[in-house]
């Protein structure tokens, strides 16, 4: 509904009543992608999973049963049992709180020094955007994984090394994206206008160019959860993630190898669980691209 | 009226651009002042130096590649050319504010208008409470004609119209009252009965805070309703400079008379419209002599080989032609003198 308000100067003004704010009509837009709720629903169910894990788990991690060993999906093992005789089940549902803070926090780790990164660098330019751009250059030559490989075996191999090697190989993506939007922001003409009222460059930088440059970062982010939780279970199989007993997914589909062909399920599960909550997050990025990107609005 | 003191003063300004094809100066030697209180027009063509004139005042020209490369900027007898970043942030906002040309991207779209309001305010009023800052946002909104202040301050930039836009961007230059206002071009984007509008709040406003204004502008019936004087320039340098009667009862610069003859009259409509045959000469391509000889209908052979000076031709009124010369006309010339 709109309302149309003469003022002082008979100039004729509208307005519209739906009064929100750039976040809220992304959040708009969101909610009317279905495919895109669909993987915010995956994500949801896992994060409830990792967070409420203990008390659903019917049976603790490590609890083995011998003569339980690699007994297929039954009523009282849902998804099977391992080699050890531990329940699937329960060891995938401790398993996604792993995963979800292996993904969750090395994306906000490198999201956190990217910015800081590529800020600078888009902001003052000159030799010091010369530098970090080098930098990151260099980084982004080599694969990832083999990056990740070489700072977990400098690191040694556990689960907090294999966070941090993730983290470090995805600095220079974010980098990278930060400062090619504060290069574009930086031009815009709010931001000269905000010089022109006497506002100091840390300022401008942190409450105009940061928050305008935050759209793409969380969609990147969102898909960059995706990839470190694979990444996450790579290192695991390769043994350079979490270590035994953990029950992180990779890991298992490694420990499940060998019994393959008498237990199938101790690594379908597992794969499952993964391409799953890797399924919802990409979906959920997709779908903030859309509601995120102006130009994608139709 | 009483003699009014001199705020702002530009001597022999030179901003230069440090490009790969060389230097080029985007402002050449350009010299004017504002008074207190005074409304002063600055008019040219695209490209002819005006924003960047501005921007030096600012101190806010993108280095690299510009610098201001001569020159004084004096406000109040101070040379802001030598103010560090630091003082010139103190003069931002505070002394000296500026409005841009497109109020559609003027405000930052992801806070709402009272937000940027009162951060404004906050920047130059350190130790005002929340409330004090608030009641100053909304009486500013309220001071620019806009109505709702209140509810105002709580929508985001692209809910409000052009003309809306443009008086929050007013309202938020006016907040720590400047004594000098830079508008740079602020109606160009804006449609015509908007522009009207905004013209006369400022007419409203320079009449009631006493802000002098420097109003950049291409349209010179921009300049005919709002001015009390202008300055005309071209390809970096003023070539005019005068009282609004002086420069459209009696225009002496040819490029001057080029410009009010190519204003549409309503009057003769089976007229063709005037036009300046030629365009601007690019940055650095500039010729030898006066910089408009290639264009100009009077040119005469010594404006292709010296560079005239702004010559007094009456009081308060200037002229970059050698027409106006004691010296300066040749036997040949006499009719485009008196023409």
């Amino acid at each position: 509904m709109t309302q149309m308000v003469p003022n002082s100067t008979n100039e004729i003004m509208v307005k519209k009543d739906t009064s929100t704010g750039p976040w809220l009509d992304a959040w708009r837009s969101f909610r009317k992608n279905k495919v895109a709720l669909v993987g915010a629903g995956i994500v949801l169910f896992f994060l409830l999973l990792a967070i409420l894990g203990p008390f659903i788990a019917p049976q603790g991690i490590n609890d083995q049963s011998l003569k339980d060993r690699l007994l297929p999906p039954s009523s009282q093992y849902w998804f099977g049992t391992d080699d050890f005789g531990r329940d699937i089940f329960s060891r995938i549902i401790h398993g996604a709180r792993i995963s979800l803070w292996v993904g969750f926090s090395s994306v906000i780790g490198s999201v956190v020094v990217g910015s800081i990164l590529g800020i600078i660098a888009g902001y003052y330019g000159k030799w010091i955007d010369t530098i970090i751009s080098r930098i990151f250059d260099i980084m982004l030559a080599f694969p990832s994984i083999l990056l990740a490989i070489a700072v977990v075996s400098v690191l040694g191999p556990s689960l907090q090394n294999a966070l941090i090697a993730i983290a470090i190989i995805n600095i220079p993506n974010f980098g990278r994206l930060i400062r090619s939007k504060v290069l574009s922001i930086k031009e815009e003409e709010y931001i000269t206008s905000a010089k022109a009222i006497g506002m100091k460059d840390l300022r401008i930088l942190f409450s105009h160019i940061l928050p305008n440059s935050m759209a793409p970062v969380i969609v990147a982010g969102t898909l960059a959860i995706a990839s470190a939780i694979i990444e996450a279970a790579a290192l695991g199989f390769l043994g350079l993630g979490a270590q035994a007993p953990a029950p992180e997914w990779g890991k298992m589909l490694a420990d499940a190898r060998v019994v393959l062909r008498n237990a199938p399920w101790a690594m379908i599960f597992p794969g499952i669980a993964i391409m799953l909550t890797v399924l919802g997050f990409n979906l959920m990025g997709d779908g903030l691209r859309d509601a995120l990107d102006p130009r994608m609005k139709n | 009226m009483t003699k009014r003191e001199i705020i702002l003063e530009v001597k022999d300004l030179q901003t230069s651009f440090f490009t790969d094809d060389g230097v080029i100066p985007s402002v050449d030697y350009v010299d004017f002042h504002v008074k207190e209180g005074e409304i002063l027009g600055i008019v040219g063509e695209s490209g002819c130096g005006k924003s960047v004139t501005s921007l030096s005042i600012m101190g806010l020209v993108p280095s690299p590649p510009g610098k201001i490369t001569n020159g004084q900027i004096l406000f109040r007898g101070k040379d802001l050319t030598k103010f560090s970043e630091k003082e010139m942030r103190k003069v931002r906002g505070n002394d000296i504010a500026m409005i841009f040309q497109e109020p559609m991207t003027s405000l930052n779209p992801l806070f709402t208008i009272g937000n940027q309001l009162m951060e404004a305010i906050t920047l130059h009023k350190k130790g005002w409470s929340r409330k004090q800052v608030k009641a100053r946002a909304i009486e500013m909104l309220k001071l620019v004609g806009l109505p709702r202040a209140e509810e105002l301050m709580k929508d985001y930039p692209h809910q409000l119209s052009g003309g809306m836009r443009q008086r929050v961007m007013i309202a938020m230059a006016l907040v720590c009252d400047p004594k000098v206002l830079i508008a740079d071009e602020p109606t160009t984007a804006l449609d015509v009965t908007i522009q009207a509008q905004i013209l006369k709040l400022m007419r409203e406003l320079n009449e009631r805070l006493h802000t002098a204004v420097i109003l950049i502008t291409h349209d010179l019936g921009v300049v005919a309703e709002t001015c009390e004087r202008v300055v005309v320039m071209y390809a970096g340098k003023v070539v005019e400079e005068g009282t609004v009667d002086t420069i459209f009862n009696n225009p002496q610069h040819p490029y001057t008379k080029g410009l009010i003859a190519s204003v549409p009259d309503m009057r003769f409509k089976k007229q063709r419209l005037y036009s300046i045959p030629g365009n601007v000469p690019k940055p650095g391509t500039i010729p030898n002599g006066c910089r408009f000889a290639a264009r100009c209908e009077s040119v005469f052979g010594r404006c292709t080989v010296e560079n005239p000076s702004l010559y007094e031709t009456s009081d308060n009124h200037k002229t970059r032609c050698f027409l106006y010369d004691e010296k300066g006309v040749g036997v040949n010339d006499k009719t485009a003198a008196t023409s």
